[in-house]
């Protein structure tokens, strides 16, 4: 939670300014961070590369065709920047049962959907191989798919057949719950209780004092604008 | 107690309806009274579909939450369950990296920490390996000790162990035995046999040979390789096959091994990244067109409904020879031959999806007989059959093979195996030991 609480801050720092700035301070204190964050350094890059070119290139973009220059240009790109990274980090470092945790015991969110979409989710790769099997399926009935048409059409019967076996699945999976006993009216309790922590909302106030910081910061030297106040 | 009946008989019905989970599905008519003296817990069949955490432990936690045992209470629960399972690995094991056995033994502790008196498996086993299956039955043996069980099993030689007695029901309701294994087996084997049910002792047999094969090569792969493993595809390495006519060659190796890859090879549908698997005329099969692999290798995949690709019956058996070039007339004509032989022809203009089991197996290999290929391949075809289906389909593969055709059958049941191999190929890690 409190991840997402220090993304969000830093979202709304950077949403608010549209000088260079701003983001470059932030990006700066992110890019120190780094390290702390757990991510495995070869992954962080292969996550980071597209969203280092989309920011170069939009940057570029801006450069050349927008009304700003240089700088107009440089602020778009880092804005960018440090946004994607603000949200790669707290997407990558976040654990998808830890979010439905903390959903549930600090937003109130009902199990019900919180954990009904995490139980969901892990049915994608047996999504994916049904996907994978269905087209070697229809090879072996004899349908080529070597014109777009074919394809177009086989895209459409692969898809009916894939949800057909996507209910079965789904059903399944909710006999299984019901079996456990989940939704059944019955207060629950939770076996990861994990209140908000002192690290937590160190992490949270650091994210919010770097949001602000970096916003007073461009204020004070005077180049900080308001994403409205052209 | 081990629940028999032949399929379509209602054994997961009534074991969803022990289980209450029918009275929430609110879809049906109910009548009479069930009276159920305790709490439940229910292990399903497919390891796939039943776990909901993403982490071992978590997801034995998962029914006690939902209960509401005190967060200090449970986690002792998972860890004793998570013993008494054998689970060979931690609370934090990812449920995604387990085999198919270790994800049937944690759905077991998931089902034991909710502290059941009556435990309910739907044939617990028949989606795993043969060792994978003795590790489960292994952990049910020690886990069944002082609670009631219901059980469902396809293959009863395998439940003996556990169970003593047995209850079998009637297709159109009632029940039609009920006491020890013994005496049910021992006075009505013959009767239940002949409905279609498992029973202890020899499996159908293939029809005898008849004739003599020729022995003519029909599919010959050299060195085949797979190097690129995708979602369904693992990798083969070195691999040498040659199907003969009026011959068997079985596949047989643990879940993952490469069977399933080896047959996708062979049948022409997966390019491999070595060697190629070609025709008696040396034509690479996995270059060919679609519609002219069908006229030479026929492929059977393990769930039938992935292979329907039309709305009706007699659809599935004319799309094949359509789509090499028949005519239509022909077409027709072959697929009422098919449909007679399967003993389909009444549900001739049925939704594939809505048959039976058995039904939809019988469909899924007269679609690939249709077009006549020289070479079958099968994967997994009596994979959750009913001993009526069983015998049905050896008819019809010892007939395509006493026709002429090359079969290969990769599988896990013994009893198909021994009944219709003339040679084994053992796969361990992608190679052919």
């Amino acid at each position: 939670m409190a991840k997402l609480g220090g993304a969000a801050a830093l979202f709304l720092a950077l949403f608010l300014a549209i000088d260079p700035l701003t983001p470059a301070i932030i990006l700066g204190v992110l890019l120190a961070a780094l390290p702390a964050s757990g991510l495995a350094p070869r992954a962080l890059v292969t996550r980071a590369a597209p969203l280092a070119l989309a920011a170069l290139s939009i940057a570029l973009f801006n450069t050349l065709f927008g009304n700003g220059g240089i700088a107009g240009g440089v602020a778009v790109g880092l804005r960018l920047l440090a946004i994607g990274l603000a949200g790669l980090l707290a997407l990558a470092t976040i654990d998808p049962t830890d979010l439905a945790d903390a959903l549930i015991e600090h937003l109130g969110a009902p199990p019900r959907f919180a954990i009904g979409t995490l139980a969901a989710f892990r049915l994608l790769p047996i999504f994916a191989r049904e996907w994978e099997t269905i087209g070697l399926a229809r090879r072996a009935r004899g349908i080529d798919e070597s014109s777009l048409g074919d394809r177009v059409r086989g895209f459409a019967e692969r898809t009916l057949a894939l949800l057909v076996g996507a209910i079965r699945h789904a059903t399944r999976l909710a006999a299984a719950m019901d079996a456990r006993g989940f939704d059944s009216g019955l207060p629950r309790t939770r076996a990861r209780p994990r209140p908000l922590q002192a690290g937590d909302r160190a992490w949270l106030l650091a994210a919010i004092l770097l949001a602000t910081g970096a916003t007073a910061a461009s204020i004070a030297v005077g180049t900080w604008r308001f994403v409205l106040g052209q | 107690m081990l629940l028999l009946g032949p399929s379509g008989s209602g054994k997961s019905t009534l074991l969803a309806a022990i289980a209450g989970l029918l009275a929430r599905s609110g879809a049906g008519e109910a009548e009479g009274t069930l009276r159920v003296d305790g709490t439940t817990g229910v292990v399903f069949q497919d390891p796939e579909s039943q776990l909901v955490l993403a982490r071992a432990g978590d997801d034995v936690a998962f029914g006690p939450e939902n209960t509401g045992v005190p967060a200090s209470e449970i986690w002792s629960r998972v860890d004793t369950a998570l013993a008494a399972v054998g689970f060979p690995y931690g609370r934090d094991r990812s449920t995604a990296a387990l085999s198919g056995g270790e994800k049937q033994r944690l759905a077991i502790a998931g089902a034991l920490a909710l502290q059941p008196t009556i435990l309910i498996l739907d044939e617990p086993t028949a989606n795993l390996d043969p060792l994978g299956a003795q590790l489960v039955r292994g952990a049910l043996q020690r886990v069944l000790a002082g609670r009631t069980c219901v059980m469902v099993e396809h293959r009863v030689a395998d439940a003996l162990d556990l169970i003593d007695r047995v209850v079998v029901i009637a297709a159109g309701g009632g029940v039609i035995a009920d006491g020890t294994p013994e005496r049910v087996f021992g006075e009505q084997g013959a009767a239940l046999a002949a409905a279609g049910i498992w029973v202890p002792g020899p499996p159908p047999l293939a029809p005898p040979r008849r004739g003599t094969p020729s022995d003519a090569i029909v599919l010959e792969a050299r060195e085949l390789a797979f190097a690129y493993p995708g979602a369904i595809i693992n990798a083969l390495a070195g691999v040498n096959v040659t199907l003969r006519s009026g011959r068997t060659v079985a596949l047989v190796g643990a879940n993952g091994s490469g069977k399933s890859t080896l047959a996708l090879l062979i049948g022409g549908l997966v390019r491999p990244s070595r060697g190629a698997a070609r025709d008696a005329g040396g034509a690479d099969l996995a270059r060919l067109r679609a519609r002219d692999l069908i006229l030479r290798v026929g492929s059977v995949f393990q769930d039938p409904e992935h292979q329907f690709v039309t709305g009706r019956v007699v659809d599935e058996l004319t799309i094949g020879p359509l789509r090499a070039g028949r005519a239509r007339v022909e077409a027709r004509r072959l697929a009422s031959e098919l449909l007679e032989r399967t003993g389909l022809a009444a549900l001739a203009e049925a939704n594939p999806f809505t048959l039976s089991g058995g039904e939809k197996r019988r469909l899924s290999v007269a679609t690939a007989l249709v077009t006549a290929p020289s070479a079958l391949i099968l994967d997994e075809p009596t994979f959750g059959q009913d001993r009526l289906t069983f015998g049905q389909l050896l008819a019809l593969l010892a007939d395509f093979r006493d026709g002429g055709g090359a079969l290969c059958v990769a599988s896990h049941d013994p009893f198909l195996v021994s009944a219709l191999a003339d040679e084994r190929l053992t796969l361990v890690a992608g190679r052919v030991r």
